[in-house]
């Protein structure tokens, strides 16, 4: 820290920081629009002139540094002249015509035109217009109200990483050209918005928003992003019940620093969709109905008590959703557990991330992320396996990649899939699908044979490596390459780079848990780190990547089967006892069945209530599913929309939508934030937790909370990781758990000291490889395999009611590799049967070499196409999760 | 340079071969563009394409440079340069009545070519004979003490 004196005070500052950041954090405001913090100075505006002591003329204060004992001074005659003749230039190059610009009332440039009090310009103005670009499908360029700060060039640049816009011609003709000086729509622009974020003028705005409300009319909100796992802080900009702009909050201490994708940006509108349920539905001779909220609850209640009276508690089930907040999440399992009296409570996570909570429990004693996003900073390497960061979560990415391109940091990519990251890839592997324990095994087995384990840390800190060095002497590169297809050399080469770095973080994601093993898979990445010593610091880990908003948080709650809020097990008597003492009512001491029982076994219940779930889209092999749900004597499902599972319900619930209540979301990386209201519900609508209430009433059972703080203050009381937790603390932004006190400032990475397994070590558990339980043959010769797109998330249930999301990815193509291509003899875009033994859809070609030959890819966003007719209901024995990532299928051109 | 453009798959050849010389390397950018329009006599839409996919260069960063600097064309040059000097001394001696005489009798503006490709039209800054301005050169040749009225009997020497 050192002393500098400007306008003859003397100010405290870190040596070498930003002066204009100095000034503006001291409350002395300067001029200056093409600097914006997070984005590298440039210093062309020259509104942010100061005269500093021993330096000549007047220097811009966003590219000067502060050194000891500067002398400053920002503000004196001469210096507002000179500021003021550049406002008057910059005004001169084109007619600024406020009343028909979208960025009036939040216009930087009109802000300093006020403020310097420039009622007329001295200089001629050039009238000439420039066409505006409207190309693309969310964002307008109007070259015409365009002051050339670059800021948006440098936010594409260093924020996104895309580099679509760039400075084209020189002198006066300088301008912002996208690509190829294409229109916007024409490049590979990712629709993220950073740059329109980044604009001080109105030349890049919101298309949707054109005509929707004027900058001072809306309500603006903080709150969390409802799409995937990131936990993005954003701000609502709404009006008349429409959400209508988002900005990402630009502060520290958030997840995305102000960085947003375009499904935050650009895919929140449908809140507003007109698909949204407004009133209850109840089937009347085969027809859902609308009726009141009244006649639909007693109804619910009454069949499932008669359910309940019946055939026991056990009879009944309920599937809880990574889409609600925590205190909803809390308030369902709740409910299921006291008026239902069952542990039968399950969500989506089953169907991918279970597999991660299993093995991660069994290697260190709890299922969580082990570190933070901010592990890119500290780590040397990064491994990535099974995960498509650029789709799945675009913000962490973008971070990614940027410490990728400074050269400091190193990427592993495992994908089959020629994913974008893999073109930052220092060594990228593709492996066979199914064959992941391969690779893994293979990895550590080169490890081992060179020396590059840590025997220190597996000394201290681990048990079993006896146990696990005898499984890996099998898996040779040779072996390896064999069975995975992976040439020996780049297994070498991947486990050198894992195993010498100093600090090496894992990411994973689906890939690597949706297979019958998916357990012995995320196990086997345990043992990696745990050799190699690479968990409980910072930089390193097993990190799974949450695809949903609240995945981590819905588990954490209880939502699951076995486990009470905070992972207490319902077997366990004295747990039993204190849920019974808080929720005065007797509880079942029995572990619940899974969501894949309630949804692949006929007659395993016979009520089920589904909050925010759509299994009907999300689980495998779907007409086995129909068959088990049209079976059941009552199925309510509580949604914001009539989804595929919603229509075969006796009873439809309407939920509202995050932005019409207050709650929590824990994000994948243990990050607890604040969710908040913006407007009423739209229609009947109601939030989830009030919906539960009132069920509850009905039941016989009341629970009563005047907001979800209460209910948060319950959890906080039950929930030991969130002791510490309240809407008082999470007002300032958010909190990691284990939070477990009042005071705690919650958990950037976890298992420091100990883990806590029954042993307090860190357990390796080795496998073998089994295959799949599909492999190619001669009837089904290609492998599907499914994922996501940028554009939409899950069964796009949101993403598909967002009008941006849907025009941008209208619907689910098929990716196949042009010489599979060649030989079914269908081209690009050219509609192909896809069959499996299960089912068979109609889809689209998408001919590319992004996919290994004899495999084929498509996500499952779409309503039309239903891609889980046709996947393998087969589980993984330990987390149930069914292997969605594989199944052999033949492709036949349409007669 | 009388060089008309060539067949798309022999552009698309001959980039390749000048990248491949070049390593792909990304710090040879410009080199890589000076050579593809020496052989090529202009920088074309596929050329552009596949320096940016082959040296892993944004789109952006390749269309800033061409567009930086005069020297390259990003259309076909015509059989004849006609290049006129707007450097000081021609400025001052009325070079710009010269460009407005090309541009108008042959409709094309400064950085096009006609559609018969026969001439391309650009201006310079200085070609180092202010005593004989203004100045405009075909092909190179030097036109000096250049009137209005003369551009159409130069010009028509050229076919």
């Amino acid at each position: 820290m050192v002393y500098v004196n400007i306008n003859g005070k003397d100010f405290k500052a870190a040596e070498g920081s930003n002066l204009l950041d100095v000034c503006e954090n001291n409350g002395i405001h300067i001029p200056h629009l093409c600097h914006k913090k997070g984005l590298s100075p440039v210093g062309v505006c020259r509104l942010c002139l100061v005269k500093v002591s021993g330096m000549r003329g007047l220097v811009p204060a966003c590219s000067t540094k502060v050194t000891k004992g500067m002398q400053v001074i920002t503000h004196d005659e001469e210096i507002n002249a000179l500021r003021r003749v550049n406002l008057e230039m910059l005004l001169s190059e084109h007619e600024h015509n406020c009343l028909t610009c979208e960025s009036n009332g939040r216009c930087e440039l009109q802000n300093l035109v006020y403020e310097f009090g420039i009622d007329a310009v001295r200089f001629s103005i050039n009238k000439e217009t420039k066409p505006v670009d409207n190309s693309s499908e969310v964002i307008v360029r109007d070259p015409n109200k365009c002051i050339l700060c670059g800021r948006c060039v440098r936010a594409c640049r260093e924020i996104a990483g895309k580099n679509i816009l760039g400075f084209t011609d020189r002198g006066p003709a300088v301008a912002i050209g996208a690509g190829f000086n294409e229109p916007l729509g024409f490049t590979e622009c990712a629709s993220c918005g950073a740059c329109l974020q980044a604009c001080p003028t109105g030349a890049l705005t919101e298309k949707h928003a054109r005509f929707e409300g004027r900058n001072w009319e809306f309500n603006k909100v903080r709150t969390t992003c409802p799409h995937c796992g990131g936990g993005c802080q954003m701000e609502l900009w709404t009006k008349d019940k429409k959400v209508v702009k988002v900005y990402g909050v630009e502060e520290e201490n958030t997840e995305n620093k102000g960085n947003l994708c375009v499904k935050g940006r650009f895919g929140l509108d449908f809140v507003q969709s007109p698909e949204r349920l407004k009133k209850p539905l109840i089937k009347k001779n085969g027809k859902l109905e609308e009726a009141e909220w009244d006649e639909a609850l007693t109804l619910v209640a009454s069949k499932f008590q008669e359910i309940k009276n019946t055939l026991g508690p056990d009879a009944l089930a309920g599937i809880a959703s990574s889409k609600s907040t925590n205190e909803e999440c809390y308030l369902f399992q709740k409910f299921i557990r006291t008026c239902f009296g069952t542990n039968n409570i399950d969500f989506c996570t089953r169907l991918c991330h279970t597999p991660s909570a299993v093995a991660l429990t069994r290697a260190f004693g709890g299922g969580a992320m082990t570190n933070s996003m901010s592990l890119v900073e500290h780590a040397d390497v990064l491994l990535v396996a099974g995960l498509n960061l650029t789709e799945m979560y675009p913000v962490f990415a973008s971070a990614m990649k940027q410490r990728v391109l400074s050269g400091n940091l190193k990427l592993i990519i495992i994908d089959p899939r020629r994913t974008e990251t893999a073109g930052y890839a220092d060594v990228w592997l593709s492996p066979r699908i199914g064959t992941d324990i391969v690779w893994i095994n293979g990895m550590l087995h080169v490890i081992l044979n060179e020396g590059l384990y840590d025997d220190e840390f597996i000394e201290n800190r681990t048990q079993g490596f006896e146990d696990l060095k005898e499984i890996i002497s099998k898996y040779t590169p040779a072996r390896v390459e064999e069975i995975s297809g992976i040439p020996e050399a780049k297994i070498i080469e991947a486990a050198r780079l894992y195993g010498k770095a100093r600090r090496a973080a894992i990411l994973y994601g689906m890939g690597i848990t949706q297979h019958i093993h998916g357990t012995d898979n995320v196990g086997g990445l345990c043992n990696l780190a745990l050799a190699t010593g690479n968990i409980g610091k910072p930089g390193t880990g097993l990190n799974t990547i949450a695809k949903q908003n609240n995945g981590q948080g819905a588990g954490d709650m209880g939502c699951l089967p076995p486990i009470y809020p905070g992972g207490q097990p319902v077997s366990n008597p004295a747990v039993q006892g204190k849920f019974e003492k808080a929720w005065g009512v007797n509880l079942s001491p029995k572990p619940g069945i899974t969501e894949a029982s309630m949804i692949l076994d006929k007659n395993a219940i016979k009520g089920l209530y589904v909050m925010g779930g759509n299994p009907m889209r999300s689980g495998p092999n779907i007409s086995r599913i129909q068959n088990v749900l049209e079976n059941l004597d009552f199925m309510v499902v509580q949604d914001m929309f009539l989804t595929e599972t919603a229509k075969i319900a006796h009873v439809v619930l309407p939920a509202c939508s995050f932005a019409e209540k207050d709650g929590t979301f824990t994000n994948t990386a243990r990050f607890i934030q604040r969710v908040r209201k913006a407007f009423d519900p739209i229609g009947e609508s109601k939030p989830d937790w009030k919906i539960i209430c009132d069920l509850s009433q009905k039941m016989g059972y009341t629970m009563s909370y005047g907001h979800p703080k209460d209910i948060m203050n319950e959890i906080a009381s039950l929930t030991p990781p969130y002791g510490g937790i309240s809407y008082r603390r999470l007002g300032k932004g958010g909190l990691r758990w284990p939070c477990p006190q009042k005071g705690h400032p919650g958990t950037r990475y976890l298992w420091a000291e100990t883990f806590t397994t029954p042993s307090g070590r860190g357990m390796f558990s080795p496998a073998d490889y089994q295959p799949p339980a599909e492999s190619p043959d001669k009837e089904y010769p290609f492998i599907l395999t499914t994922g996501k797109d940028l554009y939409h998330l899950q069964t796009g249930s949101y993403t598909r009611n967002s009008v941006a999301l849907f025009n941008l990815s209208p619907e689910d193509v098929l990716e196949i590799h042009p010489s599979d291509a060649d030989q079914v003899q269908v081209k690009n875009g050219e509609e192909i049967h896809v069959r499996s033994r299960r089912g068979s859809m109609k889809i689209h070609t998408k001919v590319t070499d992004r996919v290994p030959e004899g495999t084929v890819f498509t996500t499952l966003h779409s309503d039309k196409v239903a891609v889980n007719a046709l996947t393998i209901d087969a589980l993984d024995p330990m987390a149930k999760t069914p292997e969605l990532k594989l199944c052999a299928v033949k492709l036949e051109k349409p007669a | 340079m009388q060089q008309v453009a060539a067949p798309l798959e022999d552009e698309r050849a001959k980039t390749l071969e000048i990248i491949e010389n070049n390593n792909h390397d990304p710090k040879r950018l410009v080199k890589i563009l000076q050579e593809i329009q020496a052989e090529l006599g202009y920088v074309p839409e596929i050329a552009q394409r596949l320096t940016a996919k082959k040296t892993n260069t944004p789109a952006s960063q390749i269309y800033g440079i061409l567009s930086f600097y005069n020297f390259f064309r990003l259309f076909p040059p015509g059989r004849h340069s006609v290049n006129v000097c707007l450097g000081t001394a021609c400025y001052v001696k009325g070079a710009e009545n010269i460009l407005k005489e090309i541009s108008s009798r042959y409709e094309l503006e400064p950085g096009q070519t006609t559609n018969d490709r026969r001439f391309s039209l650009d201006f310079v800054r200085c070609v180092g004979c202010c005593a004989i301005g203004p100045v405009m050169t075909v092909n190179g040749k030097v036109y000096g003490k250049m009137k209005p009225e003369e551009v159409k009997d130069v010009l028509g020497e050229y076919k």
